[in-house]
């Protein structure tokens, strides 16, 4: 286990966190943006804030899916859920996130067959074992999971499954990061960049950000020592001014990605004009859709979906908080209203959720 | 949610359409058994003994037993690893 006993020797830590404070120049500021939820998970796990120096801070980033999905993505689904031959499948993850009229757990309560599954497979597999009923399957993520989402469309249509559903709320991560450089309240310097996600598109996609924004960006891997070396790699960039894709999880993610998974994409999805994000607003080319081809496996395209559009509570600051403009605490509701118990809002829910990693783990 | 759960492969099952490739492996997921999709990496398909990372039920990349036991660590110490396995075990109808 020596290559374990790496990722967590105090020595090598130190040796990280004595460079960070040696790259932090006093005289500046440093916001850094994680912009993978399980990164945001693992800082507040390990503490890592308390290590850093402190003008260099960590704004938490738009990707936990679970996070940015509006509420009336929920209620279309839930919409669905209420028809008494469908059964609704979706990730635990997604189960007590809150839609303007309860969760998907509410629903079941009240009388709906709603499922977890741990994958699509799953979801497909009950639709072959109930041939009577429709069987939708809430399909949600970045690029770490739409391939997973493809694949199972690709078998169902191999299978000749013709009661199975996916209704897609995929995203892709490059527009929400263009979309948080290009917004006016904000202010980075660098990114660490998402590591799962990049095993699928590999660096390429990232190289707008440092040629058009000058802004460095290391993808990172989950460890302590891994998340402090990326920031050592983005601070050294920052110190000789320079900006460029720098791979720390190169022991997982390859450069070009997963081509396979890019195959299975976009065979079976196409980019759609623009999607709203919780907190981030409507953003262009951000979502995937199911193509035309797939038409009989897409719930969009084949039930009716009503579309419905929710605004978030006025109280609640969730956008605010998932652009780092705010920090968790800094929202009205924060420990009060909005717990992990009675979250109000959905980082309050996913444990990738900047408000719920807060609340758990950070003394404010 | 963006996170993977090393797991070994025990068997491979091949494709009802295509005899000439396997889709399906049996693989052992923190002492759990069950059927993962190996399509992702037709590029280079994994084979009995290795280690691949696994994301809702789709093995994502193959990865040395050093990754898979610092992963699992770390899954561990996150708090994720009992999480993980509940996932797994909700979703326990087999893959055919």
């Amino acid at each position: 286990m020596l290559f374990v006993d790496e990722f967590r020797n105090p020595e090598l830590i130190q040796r990280a966190v004595d460079e960070i404070h040696a790259l932090a120049d006093p005289k500046r500021e440093y916001r850094v943006m994680e912009v993978c939820g399980g990164h945001t998970h693992a800082i507040f796990r390990f503490g890592l804030k308390g290590l850093l120096p402190p003008n260099v801070e960590l704004i938490h980033g738009p990707g936990c899916p679970v996070c940015v999905l509006p509420m009336g993505r929920i209620d279309d689904g839930l919409e669905l859920a209420g028809d008494p031959n469908v059964i609704f499948t979706a990730f635990g993850d997604m189960m007590r996130v809150p839609g303007s009229k309860g969760s998907p757990l509410e629903s079941k309560a009240r009388g709906a067959d709603v499922r977890i599954v741990y994958s699509p497979l799953d979801a497909l597999k009950i639709a072959q074992q109930n041939p009577d009923r429709q069987v939708v399957f809430f399909a949600i993520g970045f690029e770490t999971t739409a391939p997973s989402t493809a694949l199972t469309l690709l078998r169902a249509r191999g299978l000749s499954v013709k009661n199975f559903a996916v209704f897609s709320n995929h995203v892709t991560i490059i527009p929400a990061i263009r979309a948080i450089l290009e917004s006016p309240d904000m202010r980075l310097d660098a990114f660490i960049g998402p590591g799962h996600v990049s095993t699928v598109i590999g660096c390429r996609p990232y190289e707008f950000i440092v040629r058009n924004y000058r802004c460095p960006i290391a993808v990172s891997g989950f460890e302590p020592l891994d998340i402090l070396q990326s920031l050592v790699m983005v601070l050294r960039q920052l110190r000789d001014g320079v900006a460029k894709v720098e791979n720390q999880y190169n022991r997982v993610v390859p450069w070009e990605g997963n081509l396979a998974a890019l195959r299975a994409m976009a065979e079976v999805f196409e980019v759609r004009p623009y999607f709203e994000w919780r907190g981030l607003g409507f953003i262009t080319q951000s979502a995937l859709r199911i193509r035309e081809a797939f038409a009989p496996w897409d719930a969009e395209q084949t039930m009716s979906v009503p579309g419905i559009c929710v605004t978030d509570p006025k109280a609640a600051q969730c956008g605010e908080v998932l652009k780092g403009v705010l920090k968790p605490h800094e929202c009205k509701l924060f420990g009060k209203e909005c717990t992990p118990e009675h979250p109000i809002g959905a980082l309050m829910v996913s444990s990738e959720g900047a408000c719920a990693a807060h609340f758990k783990y950070a003394v404010t | 949610m963006c996170l993977a759960i090393p797991g070994q492969i025990t068997e491979l099952f091949a494709d009802p359409h295509d005899a000439e490739r396997n889709s399906l492996a049996m693989v052992d997921i923190l002492g759990v058994r069950r059927k993962v999709s190996i399509d992702l990496l037709q590029d280079d398909p994994p084979g009995p003994g290795d280690w691949v990372l696994i994301h809702v039920g789709f093995a994502m990349s193959k990865i040395s037993s050093e990754r898979a036991a610092e992963q699992l660590e770390m899954l561990a110490m996150l708090g994720e690893a009992s999480t993980a396995r509940d996932e797994l075990f909700d979703g326990m109808t087999n893959i055919e």
